[in-house]
């Protein structure tokens, strides 16, 4: 119970229908035309296509279905399996489905469904446009619980905050020989630095001034090397804490190369106070200081972009992430782990707000999702020795107005505000793409 | 007297997702499983291929006995529901002590209709809704050569095909004037019968029995039919004596709710022996088949575990699948059996050379159902369409020409 499974993904708009994984499956299950294929894929006669295949339910209905035990939630895989040997063809598990995932092939003469080829998909391996995935993200969920939390449980944070979500991983990835830094923030606001006498971590966490993060955790660091221990540091710090008030420090250690890893969870404002604009608030926001009447329409310049400054520190590891999208959060925290027990590594991640930004709590992942989606925030990651590498696709992005009339904040948003940001994202991935110096393999560690 | 926080009576699908449903959200309860069978669970729809010998009988246990221990429930074999006193929330068995419950299940499923023909108290016959009875049948079958089955249902198509596999002359007798009617249309029917006559099957449709005869049935025509092995196979019903007495409130089942709760708060029933709401008609019905029990059982599990995920039951649509001499027919929704309902258009194509014959019947735009025989149809998306009444108007050209393409496009929209 409670097991997480690898799944294959379908990219619907990167899909243009060539049938190369068709080809493969047929080729892999040993059929002999595409009736034999476990994918099927569908124009939608909008010029789209659309999918049918297994989605290996977890609460399949194929299987409730079988009457005669031939069809099993495999514990280990995830994998509907399907036992030839018990089958008895009353097609009772084609009723279930409701993907056309399981489904009877006539000149086959029974049920065929897709198995994932024993965890190496070849219909995903075989697509040439990025349209099929095999995620094993589900490996993250399933080792997450085998870690200790570093946090105390019960923390104050608003429902649907993605901070917590973050600083809970990311503690448990790093693991208690850790020195955490929780500057003024949603983050220590919720409890982490303790509350009511009582501890919120299980680590040691401080709560520094907003302005001499860096520079405490400088020393903190110095002071374990010269001890000859090798303990993380680490500041979970906000945007106003890192952009505004603590970018001096910060700046300072960056330059002189401290070994440190500084995570800024940005969710553009000062929310915990009151919601107020910060140096990280997009244009046109409506923040409490930036507020919509009849003349000012939100905010009026411009985000600054940290982490573009920060790359441009020549930092060993700079990153940019989103909780949407969890398997490359944790590739960039692995990097920014190995890089600061040698250099600063600085990751950014994006962090929607239900209570700041307006938008429904259940909302937060897939507001994060579209920002990615959108190029809103472009995922890159940049090592001084590699440059800049863009983690994520970027090539046809959504509108960014499917980003922007999701969250409350940019309601009142006119046509030619919406222009201007929308100029705005496609100026920042030019300008970014300039920094791009090989599109191969992951820059390794310096 | 044994006391259980959950009392479920019946081991087939009904009963087994109710106390998966159950243990998804109570843990500690103490649960029972108790059923009058000797064996572990089975679905009756297996049988058929027990009595061909394609399925061994020591391997369609829907569970085993170690899933129990694992999940906790006291499973209990062999022991018959007599009785329940709804006051005192007491279940009475025969052959075990009664129990005290907290909530109560039944899913005692139905028994076969044993018609009212003249002479058939005085010769042997079979019937086919337990292992035993297919164990029976399988047993029987290798010492006859010539077999009648009285009703034409998917029971009895299924035995008779099985029947002549094994090499027996059959012969089926129908009142009415096709096979399996209420799910397929005369057109779909008039497919399954011709591959039933290809193979030497004599096929007495719209016809009763009159008398059955040592080693003859006689018909209403006057003609007979020899056997010397019967199955009787007319249907089957819910088995309600064991609620004698005890206020729960019945017609031709068990009357629930939306929750699959009785009358009596706390007295659940799911599966054959339950008379729930319909999706697609006014009232209520005896579903009686194997995607409605699972709805069912899962729903009343939710409702005894009090899972606030529940939700009601929408009603029962009509579903079947069917595979016959290796050719498959699909029966989904209302309209494409019967007469055409009002305001309701049907679309209806066939290719002789295919054996194949397709019909929907839609109406506002929507899908009311469909019949397929040798046409590949997703009966899961359709039975969606219908659940979810999709508006098919924007596409309705290309799901008429195309239902399988174009369903699996639209369930494929739903998730990402």
């Amino acid at each position: 119970m409670g097991k997480a499974f690898d799944s294959i993904v379908f990219h619907g708009k990167n899909c243009d229908g060539c049938g190369d994984c068709v080809t493969a499956c047929v080729k892999a299950k040993g059929g002999s035309d595409a009736l034999s294929s476990r994918i099927k894929i569908l124009p939608d006669g909008a010029g789209g296509f659309e999918l049918a295949l297994c989605r290996q339910c977890g609460e399949a209905k194929c299987v409730m279905n079988c009457p005669s035990g031939a069809l099993t939630k495999n514990g280990d895989s995830g994998v509907i399996d399907w036992a030839d040997d018990k089958c008895v063809n009353c097609l009772l598990c084609t009723v279930g489905c409701a993907y056309g995932g399981i489904t009877y092939e006539a000149q086959i003469g029974h049920v065929i469904k897709c198995d994932q080829c024993g965890g190496q998909p070849a219909c995903v391996a075989a697509c040439p446009h990025d349209a099929l995935a095999f995620s094993t993200i589900a490996g993250i969920y399933n080792s997450y619980g085998d870690k200790e939390d570093m946090f105390a449980p019960g923390l104050s944070a608003c429902q649907g905050c993605n901070s917590e979500l973050l600083i809970r991983h990311t503690m448990r990835r790093i693991g208690p020989n850790a020195v955490v830094a929780a500057p003024p923030g949603c983050i220590p606001g919720m409890g982490t630095v303790g509350y009511n006498g009582k501890t919120g971590a299980k680590v040691p966490i401080f709560h520094p001034l907003l302005t001499n993060t860096s520079s405490m955790l400088a020393g903190i660091r110095r002071y374990y090397e010269r001890q000859g221990r090798d303990v993380t540091v680490v500041a979970l710090a906000g945007d106003g804490g890192t952009v505004d008030v603590g970018f001096q420090a910060l700046s300072g250690a960056a330059e002189r190369g401290e070994h440190i890893l500084y995570i800024c969870v940005d969710n553009e404002g000062y929310m915990n106070t009151g919601m107020q604009s910060s140096g990280s608030t997009n244009y046109g926001s409506w923040t409490s200081t930036t507020p919509v009447g009849p003349s000012l329409k939100g905010k009026r310049s411009d985000g600054k972009n940290l982490p573009m400054v920060m790359m441009m520190h020549n930092c060993a590891y700079v990153a940019t992430a989103s909780l949407s999208h969890m398997e490359d959060y944790y590739a960039k925290l692995d990097q920014a782990l190995e890089t600061s027990k040698n250099g600063f590594a600085y990751v950014h991640v994006y962090a929607p707000c239900p209570s700041g930004w307006r938008f429904h709590s259940s909302k937060t992942i897939d507001i994060c999702r579209l920002g990615v989606e959108t190029n809103f925030i472009p995922l890159w990651e940049f090592t001084p020795k590699g440059g800049l590498r863009f983690t994520l696709p970027t090539e046809n992005p959504r509108p960014i107005t499917d980003y922007l009339k999701a969250i409350g904040k940019y309601r009142h948003l006119e046509p030619a505000q919406i222009e201007h940001i929308q100029h705005l994202a496609d100026e920042r991935l030019s300008l970014l793409s300039k920094f791009v110096r090989d599109t191969g393999a992951r820059p390794a560690a310096e | 007297m044994g006391e259980t926080n959950y009392l479920v009576v019946g081991s087939s699908h009904a009963a087994l997702e109710a106390v998966h449903a159950i243990r998804m959200i109570d843990a500690k309860g103490s649960v029972a499983l108790v059923t009058r069978d000797a064996h572990l669970p089975y679905s009756p729809t297996v049988l058929p291929y027990v009595v061909s010998g394609r399925s061994k009988p020591e391997r369609v246990a829907l569970r085993d006995e170690a899933y129990f221990k694992t999940m906790n429930v006291d499973f209990v074999r062999g022991a018959t529901l007599v009785g329940i006193d709804a006051k005192n929330r007491t279940a009475r068995f025969e052959g075990q002590p009664a129990r005290k419950f907290d909530k109560l299940l039944l899913a005692t499923g139905a028994q076969p209709i044993i018609p009212p023909i003249k002479g058939l108290d005085k010769v042997p016959f079979h019937v086919l809704r337990s292992l035993d009875d297919a164990l029976g049948l399988r047993k029987a079958m290798g010492q006859a050569k010539r077999a009648v089955v009285l009703g034409a249902g998917l029971i009895g198509m299924h035995a008779a095909e099985n029947l002549v596999e094994a090499g027996l002359a059959i012969g089926i007798v129908e009142m009415q004037g096709q096979v399996l009617p209420g799910y397929f249309d005369a057109k779909a029917s008039g497919l399954i019968e011709k591959a039933f006559a290809a193979h030497k099957v004599t096929l007495k449709l719209g016809r009763k029995a009159q008398e059955i005869k040592s080693g003859a049935v006689v018909l209403d025509d006057g003609s007979e039919l020899p056997f010397d092995l019967l199955l009787v196979s007319t249907g089957v019903k819910p088995e309600l004596g064991y609620l004698e007495g005890s206020g729960v409130a019945t017609e031709r089942g068990i009357l629930v709710d939306a929750r699959m709760n009785t009358n009596v708060e706390g007295i659940f029933a799911a599966g054959d022996v339950a008379q729930a709401k319909l999706f697609q008609a006014e009232g209520t019905g005896v579903a009686g088949i194997l995607p409605a029990a699972v709805e069912q059982g899962r729903i009343a599990g939710m409702a005894m575990a009090g899972d606030r995920a529940l939700k009601p039951y929408p009603g029962h649509v009509s579903l079947n699948t069917y595979t016959f001499f290796g050719q498959q027919a699909i029966s989904v929704g209302a309209g494409v059996a019967g007469p055409v309902p009002a305001g309701a258009e049907t679309i209806e194509r066939a290719d002789a050379a295919k054996n194949a014959y397709l019909r929907l019947a839609l109406k506002d735009n929507r899908l009311l159902g469909a019949v397929g025989i040798n046409v590949s149809l997703d009966p899961g998306i359709l039975w969606q369409l219908i659940l979810r009444k999709v508006d098919l108007a924007p596409v309705m050209d290309r799901f008429q020409a195309d239902p399988l393409a174009v369903g699996r496009v639209l369930m494929s929209r739903l998730w990402r």
